[in-house]
């Protein structure tokens, strides 16, 4: 076989800066992720700030059943994986026995807000220092595209042919706007990471999460991230984030929900 | 020093001197004075207390903690018990040390808050999915609640599975004179640190999980949780013999009924009978070896419970057909009395006697 590598000259590869990299929390492995999937995008950005505060050694993830089961294949912390829906429960069994280390969870809208609502809405209500990751994409993706509790109205998926019918489905639930109600409740804010601009404002959302934790200021902190299901909703990738810019975000606007006070 | 103290608070407090770091439980009769104990001490002895929203809440707590590497422990009662075995499942598959406590109540359904026996099944032999064993401690006495905490949580530790005490209504209600022995937490603590998640001990990163996506993989960790279940069989098998050696008719029996059949042992005896009580202290692992000291000349076995018969089909098991088994069994919280048994045990005399003649 020909190297076309042969005699090229890479001397110019020394006096190039580097712009972007991999945060080296991010295990180098190939993920199972569906091309153009959000999921990919929040692991990198958990991990970058995993990096950046310097809690490699001190953070312990929480696994949710669904798409991001294997996110300990990729995250190179320590890491549970927990029984569907309980997540918040591990993390709470965690957290308070170990109330130094930095703790998050990390689940879809089937595990927080259908199988895991007793426990996210409890965990919440105690108030754990955690910071608590969801993903929103309106789908069982992991089981094949079934209607989650997330999933908009007259949505079709692989359980609501006809579309979701609320009279028979009941409505999309806002479980973000539910907790921001609670005192257990710190921060609670909705993202997404559709745009460039968007990742970025969604990594300070995070940011500020991790933050509330480290400086113990008593209570969940709530990053909820309307995402992507291209598979499950039969469009590219492209289609699915301008589907959530024009259509979804109707429903789950983004933005600050619940700030703490100044002061 | 003996003192006088319910079942369930013995367990809580021997717990606490054990080491625990948390518990995490739900209120539910007959089992509640352990978590009120728990609520009210945990907190100024070093450990943490929660009430969970739920049984599967707690569980799920459990394994968390436990993931942690430290000394955890849940307690319920039957319905509550039911809830846990998903977390159960997950717990055992992930080698996690835990105590569980099931103060077993007569079911099924929401059933009855008095005592029974009849979670023997659900308890023993994996109530939740998968193939899976966690070590069954049956203790018969408050001293004994007691005692089996210490050596749960060591077996826990030891085997990386979860231990369940399984006791019922009357042995949780009931005030006995306990001692605690001296336990020095210390020199009974089993270095975690190779598997923990405490923030990547060493510089490596350490994963708890029960998904092994590949058949071939999690068939071999089928058959590494098997070899350790087939060496806790050879290695922590406990039970006790009463008056066997020269019995006609032995009684088998666990928890509280071994105690009411100790006294029909003494009944029989002062009638001419000579009967004698086996009884299994360990459910899992089962002494079925120990059966084989059995005579064969033995008449019959007379297996009591507090259920329909679930013991007894281990006992059927481990005899394999070689004397008769027999079974005589209360259900819905009622307790046999020792002269019940007794008549039972003359009843099947009378049977068996008049078959054979036939």
């Amino acid at each position: 076989m020909t190297d076309f590598t042969e005699g090229i000259q890479c001397d110019y590869l020394d006096t190039m800066n580097t712009v972007w990299e991999s945060p080296p929390t991010l295990l180098d492995t190939q993920m199972h992720y569906c091309p153009g999937c959000g999921h990919s995008v929040v692991h990198r950005l958990i991990m970058e700030i995993v990096q950046e505060f310097g809690i490699q050694d001190k953070t312990i993830g929480v696994a949710p059943v669904g798409c991001a089961v294997l996110a300990y294949n990729y995250m190179d912390i320590d890491m549970q994986q927990a029984a569907h829906g309980r997540a918040t429960a591990v993390a709470t069994g965690i957290k308070r026995v170990l109330p130094d280390r930095i703790v998050f969870t990390y689940q879809g809208d089937g595990d927080l807000a259908a199988i895991g609502t007793g426990e996210t809405i409890h965990t919440i209500n105690r108030g754990e220092n955690i910071v608590m990751v969801f993903i929103n994409n309106g789908i069982y993706g992991m089981t094949g595209g079934q209607m989650a509790p997330t999933t908009l109205e007259g949505s079709v998926t692989s359980t609501t042919l006809d579309g979701r019918n609320t009279s028979l489905h009941g409505f999309p639930i806002k479980i973000a706007d539910m907790i921001a109600l609670m005192p257990g409740a710190y921060y609670v804010t909705r993202q997404s990471v559709t745009t460039a601009k968007a990742v970025r404002k969604t990594k300070k959302a995070l940011q500020k999460a991790f933050t509330n934790q480290i400086e113990s200021k008593g209570g969940v902190s709530f990053v909820e991230v309307v995402s992507n299901c291209p598979a499950g909703w039969k469009m590219t990738p492209l289609e699915s984030n301008e589907w959530i810019d024009e259509t979804i975000i109707k429903h789950y606007p983004l933005g600050d929900i619940k700030v703490p006070e100044k002061g | 020093m003996k003192v006088l103290m319910k079942g369930n608070e013995a367990l809580a407090e021997a717990a606490i001197r054990a080491g625990i770091k948390g518990y995490f439980g739900y209120p539910i009769t007959p089992q509640s004075e352990l978590l009120e104990y728990m609520s009210t001490h945990l907190k100024d002895r070093g450990g943490v207390f929660i009430q969970a929203e739920s049984e599967i809440a707690a569980i799920n707590m459990v394994y968390g903690a436990a993931g942690c590497g430290v000394r955890v422990m849940t307690s319920t009662s039957s319905p509550g018990f039911s809830l846990m075995q998903e977390g159960i499942s997950f717990l055992a598959c992930a080698e996690l040390p835990c105590l569980l406590v099931n103060v077993v109540r007569g079911g099924p359904g929401l059933g009855t808050i008095q005592p029974s026996q009849s979670d023997y099944f659900q308890t023993v032999k994996g109530g939740g999915h998968g193939d899976y064993n966690i070590i069954v401690l049956a203790p018969n006495s408050v001293q004994e609640m007691a005692d089996h905490v210490y050596l749960g949580m060591d077996l826990a530790d030891i085997y990386r599975i979860p231990v369940t005490i399984l006791a019922d209504g009357a042995l949780g209600q009931m005030m006995e004179p306990v001692e605690f022995p001296e336990y020095d937490v210390e020199s009974h603590k089993v270095d975690h640190s190779a598997w923990a998640t405490r923030g990547r001990v060493n510089g490596k990163r350490h994963v708890i999980t029960s998904l092994y996506l590949e058949p071939e993989i999690m068939e071999k960790i089928n058959q590494q949780l098997q070899k350790k279940y087939r060496e806790i069989e050879a290695k922590e098998i406990r039970f006790e013999s009463i008056q066997t050696k020269d019995a006609d008719i032995i009684i088998v029996a666990y928890g509280l009924v071994s105690r009411i059949a100790h006294k029909t042992v003494e009944l029989a005896r002062a009638d001419g009978i000579k009967v004698g009580l086996l009884r299994p202290i360990t459910l899992f692992p089962f002494p079925y070896r120990q059966f084989s000291d059995i005579s064969k000349n033995t008449d019959f076995i007379l297996t009591v419970e507090m259920n329909s018969g679930q013991m007894v089909e281990d006992v059927k098991l481990a005899i394999n057909g070689e004397i008769p088994v027999e079974f005589y069994g209360r259900m819905g919280g009622m307790i046999p009395q020792p002269e019940e048994i007794l008549e039972v045990i003359k009843e099947k005399q009378n049977q068996l006697s008049s078959r054979k003649k036939v």
